[in-house]
C-alpha cells in the first residue's frame, strides 16, 4: 500500500518531433491524443448543433402562423429531415458519446490512450465529411424529405438524389459510432489500470460500456436496412416496396431495432454524466452505486426489445403490442432507480448550485417529465391517440434536449476547466442556463397539448385553434437561440482569459483532476493513479483531521 | 453553504483540494499491485495488445448486419408469399459443394496456422495458398450460381433477397481472401509471422471462421428452409 501526492504538474513530455502536431494545429490534424480527438468531436458536433438549431429556427417560424408562408412545403420537408438528422447524428451521439467518451474514459480506467487510437481518429474524421455531405445534398440536388425515419414507401417516392445522400451520410456516422463503440467496449474491459476492479470505475464508465454494447448490436443493422433502402432506390429492387411485393413493415422493424436503442445510445452517457457531476458539487458519495450500475445493465438489455413500441399503428398484431407495452413499462424501473438515486446523492449534500449543477438539476426535472410522457405513450389506447402527433415530439424533445443537452451543457461547465486550464463565467453561465431553462420549456411544454388536441407532427400548415400554442412554442425557441449567445460568448472569452483554474478547481476525485489542467499528451507524469473510490466525498469525516488531511492522502498510486 | 463559483488559487495543486469538506484517508487505503503482476501480454512500452478482442467486437457488430439481414428474409418467408406466376427456384447440387469446399477451407487455414506455429513456415504458406484457392473456387461456384438462375436481381422480393443475402457474404468472401493473400504475400519474409506472433495470420483465421459460420446458417435458412 502506498501513499501518495497527486501527480506533478511540469511541462508535458512532448512526443519525438514530427509524429503529432503540437499547439492549435494539432486539433486540425490526424492526432491520436484522445483528448486532442475528444476536442474535435465536441467542436464539430457544436457546429452541427448550431446548424440543427437554424434548421429549426426555419421550422418555428414556418410555424407561427397556419399556412404555409414562409418556405415551400418542399423546403419545410427538407428541414425537418435535416433538422433531426443533424441534431441526432451529428451533434448528440457524436458529443455525449464520442466527445466526452474519448476525453474521460481513458482516465477514468487509468490509461494513456483509447485501446485502439487510429481506429478513434479515423471514427471522428468520418463525421466532417458526413455532415458536409448531408448538408451539401440541400444545395445540390436537394435534401431528403422524408424525416430522419426515411420510412418506406415515403422515401421511395420522395426526389432520389437527396435520399441518397442522407444514406450514405448515415451510413459513414453509423460507421463512425461503431469504430467508436469498439474503442470504448475494448479501453473500458481490456485497458484498466492493473488493480482497478470494474466496481471501482466511475458511473460514466459504466454508461458508456452500456452504450457501446447497444451501438454495436444495433447500429449494424441499420446499416444493413438502409443499404436494403438505397437498393429500393436505385436498382428498383421491391424489399420495402408494397408496390413490388415487399414490406414496408419490415423496414421500420429493422429501423427502430437501432432507433430505439439510439435514444439510449443519447441518454445512457448523459445519466453516466451527471452521475459524476451530482456527487463533486454536492459533496457527497454517489448513492446506491451497485444499484446505478445493474440498472444501466437492465436499460441496455431491455432497451433492445421494446422496438415495436414505435409501431402500435403499423398493424402490429396484439401480442406483439402486449409483449412491446410491458417490456416498455418495464424500463420504468432502472431509470427510476437512476432517478432516486440522484434524488437520494443531493439529499442532505452541500449543494453548490452553479451552473454545472444547475443544468443537471434540470435534466433530472425534465427526464422525469419525459420518462412519464414515455411510460403513458407504451400504452397502446394512449398511443394509438397521440401517434404521430406533437404529443410525441414534446416527449422526445424533453427526453434528448432537456435531458441529454442539458447534460452536455452542465458537463461542459463542469469539465471546461480541464479541457482549458481556465474558469467559465459563472454569471454567462447562469444567464445562459435561465434563458435555455425557459425557452426549452416555453418550446416544447405546449406541444404536449398540441398533439393532446390532435395537431399531427411534420406538418407545415395546421388547424388556427393551434396558433396562439405554436407561436408561444416559438418564442421558446427564439429564446433557446438567443441563450446560445452568452454561452459562445462565455467560451470563447473564457479560453483565453478566465480566471486560470488550476488542476482540480472542484476538489474532485475523479482521476481527470490528479492531473494538470490541460493535461499532458499522455494524461499523467509518471504512473496513472489508482483511484478505488472515486465518489469517497464525506466519507468517515469524523475520524480524520480535515484541517491536516492535505491533497497528498486522498490518493495513493503505483510505484 | 459551498462557494457558488471556485476560485483556486493558481499557485497550489495539492493543498487546492484538501479543504473543508474533504475526505478520508480511508480513501486512499487502496490496495496497489505491484508492477510484477502485470499481465502477460503487456509489451515493453506498457500497452496491452487487444487487437484480437477488438476484431472480435467487430465482428459481432458484422453479424448483427447479418442477423437484420436474416430477421428481414424470415419474417419476408412468413408473411409476403411469392406473387403468381413469380420465379424462384434454387437447385441444390452446385451449393452443397460450395459449402464443402468454404468448410474444407477453415480446416486448411486451421492447418496453415498449426503449421506455423510449429515453425514450418513453407508448409504454412502452402496451406494458406490452399485456403485462397478454395475461397476463390467458392467466388466461382457462386457465380456460375448466380449466370444459370432463372431470376435477377430486380424480378421479385425472393430473388432480391437472395442476391442481397449471397452478395454481402461474398463481399465478406471476397475481403477474407484478399486477407489471405495478403498475409501469404506477408509471410514470404522469414521472420514477418514467428510461432509466437502473428496477429495478422490470427486476425484473417477468426475472420475466415466467421465467414463460414455466416455460410452456413445462410445455407440453412436459403436452400434448404
Amino acid at each position: 500500500m502506498t501513499l501518495a501526492f497527486p501527480p506533478q504538474t511540469s511541462q508535458p513530455q512532448s512526443l519525438p518531433p514530427g509524429l503529432q502536431p503540437q499547439g492549435w494545429l494539432r486539433y486540425l490534424s490526424f492526432s491520436l491524443d484522445h483528448k486532442v480527438i475528444g476536442l474535435q468531436y465536441m467542436v464539430t458536433g457544436f457546429f452541427f448543433y448550431l446548424v440543427g438549431g437554424a434548421l429549426a429556427g426555419v421550422i418555428r417560424v414556418e410555424l407561427l402562423s397556419p399556412i404555409s408562408d414562409f418556405v415551400p412545403r418542399e423546403t419545410y420537408n427538407e428541414m425537418l429531415t435535416l433538422h433531426g438528422t443533424v441534431m441526432i447524428f451529428l451533434w448528440i451521439v457524436p458529443v455525449v458519446n464520442g466527445a466526452f467518451g474519448n476525453y474521460l474514459i481513458p482516465f477514468y480506467v487509468g490509461a494513456r490512450d483509447m485501446a485502439f487510437p487510429r481506429l478513434n481518429a479515423v471514427a471522428f474524421w468520418m463525421i466532417p465529411p458526413a455532415g458536409f455531405l448531408l448538408i451539401a445534398s440541400y444545395f445540390i440536388a436537394g435534401a431528403a424529405q422524408s424525416g430522419w425515419t426515411a420510412y418506406p414507401p415515403l422515401s421511395l417516392t420522395t426526389p432520389a438524389a437527396g435520399q441518397v445522400v442522407w444514406i450514405l451520410s448515415v451510413l459513414l456516422l453509423g460507421g463512425s459510432s461503431i469504430f467508436g463503440g469498439i474503442n470504448f467496449i475494448a479501453t473500458i474491459l481490456k485497458l484498466r489500470r492493473p488493480g482497478l476492479k470494474m466496481m471501482q470505475l466511475p458511473m460514466y464508465c459504466w454508461a458508456m460500456l452500456g452504450t457501446s454494447f447497444l451501438v454495436v448490436l444495433a447500429t449494424p443493422v441499420l446499416a444493413g436496412t438502409l443499404v436494403l433502402l438505397s437498393f429500393d432506390i436505385i436498382a428498383h429492387t421491391g424489399f420495402f416496396n408494397p408496390a413490388l411485393g415487399g414490406n414496408a413493415v419490415v423496414y421500420q422493424h429493422l429501423f427502430w431495432f437501432y432507433s430505439h436503442p439510439a435514444v439510449y445510445i443519447m441518454v445512457l452517457p448523459a445519466f453516466g454524466l451527471v452521475s459524476e457531476i451530482l456527487p463533486v458539487h454536492a459533496r457527497k458519495p454517489l448513492f446506491g452505486y451497485t444499484t446505478m450500475v445493474y440498472s444501466i445493465l437492465g436499460i441496455v438489455f431491455l432497451g433492445l426489445i421494446v422496438w415495436a413500441h414505435h409501431m402500435f399503428t403499423s398493424g402490429t398484431p396484439p401480442w406483439m403490442r402486449l409483449f412491446f407495452t410491458i417490456a416498455t413499462a418495464f424500463i420504468a424501473v432502472p431509470t427510476g432507480i437512476k432517478f432516486f438515486n440522484w434524488l437520494a446523492t443531493l439529499w442532505g449534500g452541500k449543494i453548490a448550485l452553479n451552473s454545472a449543477m444547475l443544468f443537471s438539476c434540470a435534466f433530472i426535472v425534465h427526464f422525469v417529465f419525459g420518462g412519464i410522457t414515455g411510460v403513458a405513450l407504451a400504452q397502446v389506447p394512449f398511443d394509438i391517440h397521440v401517434h404521430d402527433t406533437y404529443f410525441v415530439v414534446g416527449h422526445f424533445h424533453y427526453i434528448v434536449y432537456g435531458g441529454t443537452v442539458f447534460v452536455v451543457f452542465g458537463s461542459i461547465y463542469h469539465w471546461f476547466p480541464k479541457f482549458t486550464g481556465r474558469m467559465l463565467n459563472e454569471h454567462l453561465g447562469r444567464l445562459h442556463f435561465a434563458l435555455t431553462f425557459i425557452g426549452f420549456n416555453l418550446c416544447f411544454a405546449p406541444q404536449h397539448w398540441l398533439g393532446l388536441n390532435g395537431m399531427p407532427r411534420r406538418v407545415a400548415e395546421y388547424d388556427p385553434q393551434f396558433t396562439m400554442l405554436n407561436q408561444v412554442s416559438s418564442v421558446g425557441a427564439l429564446l433557446m437561440a438567443i441563450s446560445t449567445l452568452p454561452f459562445l460568448i462565455n467560451v470563447a472569452w473564457s479560453a483565453f482569459a478566465g480566471p486560470v483554474a488550476g488542476d482540480n478547481p472542484w476538489r474532485a476525485l475523479t482521476p481527470e483532476w490528479l492531473t494538470s489542467s490541460p493535461p499532458p499528451v499522455e494524461n499523467w507524469i509518471g504512473p496513472a493513479p489508482l483511484v478505488t473510490h472515486p465518489y469517497g466525498y464525506g466519507v468517515a469525516e469524523d475520524q480524520i483531521d480535515l484541517k491536516s488531511t492535505t491533497g497528498q492522502q486522498l490518493w495513493s498510486r503505483g510505484r | 453553504m459551498a462557494a457558488l463559483t471556485p476560485r483556486p488559487e493558481p499557485s497550489s495543486s495539492a493543498a487546492a483540494v484538501a479543504t473543508e469538506t474533504l475526505t478520508s484517508a480511508t480513501v486512499a487505503a487502496s490496495i496497489v499491485e505491484s508492477p510484477a503482476s502485470l499481465p502477460a501480454e503487456e509489451d515493453e512500452e506498457g500497452h496491452r495488445d487487444v487487437r484480437m478482442f477488438g476484431l472480435t467486437t467487430f465482428l459481432v457488430a458484422d453479424g448483427m448486419t447479418f442477423a437484420g439481414f436474416f430477421a428481414a428474409y424470415l419474417t419476408f418467408r412468413a408473411v409476403n408469399p411469392l406473387p403468381l406466376g413469380a420465379i424462384y427456384e434454387l437447385e441444390l447440387v452446385l451449393p452443397t459443394i460450395n459449402t464443402a469446399l468454404l468448410v474444407a477451407s477453415s480446416f486448411t487455414f486451421h492447418r496453415a496456422a498449426s503449421e506455423l506455429k510449429q515453425d514450418r513456415p513453407s508448409a504454412f504458406r502452402r496451406w494458406l495458398l490452399l485456403t485462397a484457392a478454395l475461397g476463390v473456387a467458392f467466388l466461382a461456384g457462386q457465380m456460375v450460381e448466380y449466370f444459370s438462375l432463372p431470376f435477377g436481381l430486380t424480378d421479385n422480393l425472393y430473388a432480391s433477397t437472395f442476391y442481397a443475402l449471397t452478395g454481402f457474404h461474398g463481399l465478406h468472401v471476397s475481403l477474407g481472401a484478399m486477407m489471405i493473400l495478403i498475409v501469404w504475400w506477408q509471410a514470404r519474409k522469414p521472420g514477418h509471422f514467428t510461432p509466437e506472433h502473428h496477429f495478422g495470420v490470427e486476425a484473417a483465421e477468426l475472420y475466415w471462421h466467421f465467414v463460414d459460420v455466416i455460410w452456413l446458417i445462410l445455407f440453412g435458412i436459403l436452400y434448404i428452409l
